[in-house]
């Protein structure tokens, strides 16, 4: 085999594997991403029924109802509208009234949302980052999670 | 006083830093061996403050200081010790002092043990080492200090986020750091060869033991870290294509990729300035991981910051040291002498396929990792990039580099025989096929890749054996001829076997869980039983249990099997009312490489309570699996030709000799 045989099987060979690679990106990013809503982005956006979504936003709070074999029943809700939810399974230890949620899903045919995952949240402080935003951009965000007492002493070096 | 004396301490390594970071270059350029000769005593100088630094904060830690902010914010005095002191690197100021701390670790490892590197590689490696300490030193004084005082000192701190007390966070995070921040060397002595302009193979022997360390390092450190998910979560998943998870990933996934090219390097003289691009890529994908979790842009449990300075900060020495290291690479890298050609069906062919296959799969995890917040920052849409993505794309791509990987040891170097190779393989691919066909029989509905997958591992495993029995002659020559063999093989050569074998035990138990996996959502009052998997697990009763700064909620479930009792399981909910927090605690039964996994869920009014149950078969193997590419790794590490100054191999017998 001469030089340039051998630089042309390496060069080729990258390429195909290259190509290869961004095929099954590209497919992948076609088949196997979930755009984030909040009710509202649902609402105006007319998400079909079947498509999944990620949902999120806060608990209603009063809204959670517990059934036969796991099921639970409560509302999401952004402040400007609310989309009732249904799963069956454990909830995470963070799942609370009030708190934000981000679910997993699709709607059904009558506008409920059927959520096969509910993500945990980490700690009491934390808010999934989208969540905080569409709050913040819609004025309900409460301030609470940053107010710890200890940091007004911040700005006192020693 | 004490954490003044820590604060000192860092402004001190700072300024050591400086010097170390531009006299010895200097000296290298002028040659002069005395200021050439300053980069090891400052190298263990900036060290030793650094370590004065930490051991002071982390006495603040131990004696419950609450008069500074980070001990008050994430400290409580009823913490057990060991908590207390892990406590420390708990938080983001503590934890990048603690990247620091091991970034000056192996600057000093280097000026110690280095002293048989030529005085200009080891003077140009020891500054750019101390040019990135300097770097993140400034970033932990500008923007997050852990030395500031509260004026008034509170009575009680505010206790570690309860996720993170666990025996888990004692060992992962130091040993992800020691792996991360290990990439470090390769890449100062990367660009301590661009600087110099002239590379050789002694280059790559001189690299390939730092790069081994680290790999060794971030093996375990993920390896635990997906443990510990596994087990503190409460649901049972290891691994969650997290971001956080991708960013330690990433640069493993490029170190192994150089740790195989530096082989080549070091053999044949080839492949090298591919070897300083991956050197440069690794650390920049750790800097890249440490931007993703330190600033913030992803807010996970492991986004302790959400300062936006920071952030920038962060970016800023994102792009100065990736760019610049990128730029020098551009500049440089046409000097560095082209090793030459070689055949594509040879050792080095299979290793360039290897390298091809782990840069390209690690591609497709840095899309799957940024394009959401590409996406996000340019038109503002929000996606999740999850599982399905880089089960699709990782995947496909990992499976084949598999199938290429007992035919690598097994080529000879310059030029291989292809056909004899896949003649010795045939063994390997029997048992592959004839694993996969049991599979397939005696496992009934499960999904059809499964099997193939299954075979793909046993085929890797026993492609690794078979790679030892060529090396020893094992059933060629008789017994005796094999086994001297066997001691006299280099270590390395057990290492790459090992590390191939490790690699095939993985997947195994990946595949075991992933696919045959059972799990049962239940709500059961005492008395009643659960059945899952041939196991039945009766509810016996709920308890409380007091401990230091949390209680727990016990249920004790006793679990059967035929009949037969085989244990009690005792998972719980435990409350810290320091957070009024809860954090579900698995309780997790081994049988043989296969578990059981039961956690809680809430409890009802009327006393019964929602439990989870999974049967994870040889999910085990998964971890001892890591463990067994690390013992590899550090088989290979102890090779008598990576111990830099160690004398030549004595000619011995030729029975002696590897068969290389």
């Amino acid at each position: 085999m001469t030089r340039k045989q051998r630089r042309l099987v390496l060069i080729g060979s990258s390429l195909a594997v290259l190509v290869l690679a961004v095929g099954l990106v590209l497919t992948a990013l076609k088949d196997s991403i979930v755009f984030f809503n909040s009710p509202t982005d649902v609402i105006e956006k007319q998400v079909a029924p079947g498509a999944r979504i990620r949902l999120g936003g806060l608990v209603k709070e009063g809204s959670i109802a517990r059934g036969e074999n796991l099921q639970v029943r409560f509302a999401v809700t952004d402040g400007r509208h609310t989309i009732p939810v249904t799963y069956t399974g454990l909830l995470p230890d963070l799942f609370r009234e009030g708190q934000g949620v981000v679910t997993e899903g699709a709607l059904d045919g009558t506008g409920t949302f059927k959520a096969d995952s509910v993500l945990a949240k980490h700690d009491e402080n934390y808010m999934p980052r989208e969540v905080a935003e569409r709050l913040k951009q819609q004025g309900h965000w409460r301030d609470d999670a940053q107010k710890k007492p200890g940091t007004a002493g911040k700005g006192s070096t020693p | 006083m004490i954490p003044e004396l820590g604060h000192y301490a860092l402004v001190l390594a700072f300024a050591i830093g400086v010097v170390q970071g531009f006299v010895p270059l200097y000296g290298a350029r002028r040659d002069d061996p005395v200021l050439m000769g300053t980069a090891g005593p400052t190298a263990v100088a900036q060290f030793a403050f650094i370590a004065m630094s930490f051991a002071a904060l982390t006495a603040s830690y131990v004696g419950s200081d609450f008069s500074v902010v980070n001990v008050f914010e994430n400290s409580h005095s009823l913490k057990p010790l060991i908590y207390k002191i892990t406590g420390v690197w708990g938080n983001h100021e503590g934890s990048m002092l603690l990247w620091v701390l091991i970034l000056a670790l192996f600057g000093a490892l280097v000026a110690l043990f280095g002293g048989n590197l030529p005085a200009k590689l080891r003077a140009n490696v020891l500054a750019v080492q101390s040019w990135i300490a300097v770097a993140f030193i400034l970033f932990i004084l500008t923007t997050s200090n852990p030395f500031l005082r509260i004026a008034q000192a509170p009575a009680e701190g505010r206790d570690l986020n309860p996720l993170l007390q666990d025996p888990g966070l004692a060992i992962h995070p130091p040993l992800l750091y020691v792996g991360y921040v290990g990439l470090s060397i390769s890449f100062s002595f990367a660009i301590a060869a661009l600087i110099e302009g002239r590379i050789d193979a002694a280059w790559a022997r001189w690299v390939r033991p730092w790069t081994l360390l680290a790999w060794i390092f971030l093996t375990l450190g993920i390896s635990m870290g997906s443990y510990w998910a596994y087990y503190t979560l409460g649901w049972g998943g290891w691994w969650f294509w997290d971001p956080v998870e991708n960013a330690s990933f990433m640069p493993w996934l490029i170190a192994t990729a150089l740790l195989h090219s530096a082989v080549v390097m070091e053999k044949r003289d080839a492949l090298k300035v591919w070897t300083v691009l991956l050197a440069i890529l690794a650390f920049s994908l750790s800097l890249i991981g440490t931007f993703l979790v330190r600033s913030g842009v992803l807010t996970s449990v492991h986004a302790f910051a959400t300062d936006p300075t920071r952030g920038v900060f962060i970016l800023v020495l994102l792009v100065v040291f990736i760019g610049g290291a990128l730029a020098l690479f551009a500049w440089r890298a046409p000097l560095l002498k082209q090793g030459g050609l070689f055949a594509p069906v040879s050792r080095e062919g299979a290793l360039v396929l290897n390298n091809l296959f782990l840069v390209t799969a690690c591609g497709t995890v840095f899309v799957g990792t940024l394009y959401p917040l590409a996406l996000e920052a340019l038109t503002g849409e929000k996606i999740s990039v999850g599982a399905p993505f880089f089960n699709a794309t990782f995947g496909p791509l990992f499976l084949i580099l598999l199938l290429a990987v007992p035919f690598g040891p097994l080529l000879a170097w310059k030029r291989g025989d292809l056909a004899g190779v896949a003649q010795r393989l045939m063994v390997a691919a029997g048992v592959g096929l004839v694993v996969m066909a049991g599979t397939f029989a005696t496992v009934r509905g499960g999904p059809v890749l499964a099997p193939f997958v299954i075979g793909i591992a046993a085929y890797v495993i026993v492609g690794a054996l078979i790679d030892l029995c060529e090396r020893t002659a094992l059933f060629r020559a008789p017994l005796r001829t094999a086994l001297s063999r066997a001691a006299g093989l280099p270590r390395s050569a057990w290492g790459t076997m090992l590390a191939h074998l490790g690699l095939g035990v993985t997947l195994l138990g990946v595949v075991g869980e992933t696919q045959f996996s059972s799990e049962l959502v239940a709500q059961v009052k005492p008395g009643q039983t659960i059945s899952l998997a041939g196991y039945d697990l009766r509810f016996d009763r709920m308890g409380t249990v007091p401990g230091p700064n949390y209680r727990d909620l016990v249920g004790q479930f006793t679990v059967q099997r035929r009949g037969e009792v085989v244990g009690v399981m005792a998972p719980s909910k435990r409350t810290f009312p320091s957070r009024s927090t809860t954090r579900t605690e698995a309780a997790l039964m081994g049988r043989g490489f296969s578990q059981l996994y039961l956690s809680l869920g809430d409890a009802a009014p009327d006393g019964a309570i929602a439990v989870r149950l999974y049967h994870k078969p040889l999910v085990l193997l998964i971890w001892l699996g890591t463990i067994v590419m690390v013992i590899g790794g550090a088989l290979s590490l102890t090779d008598r030709r990576l111990r830099v100054g160690a004398p030549k191999p004595a000619k011995g017998k030729p029975a002696m000799q590897p068969a290389e």
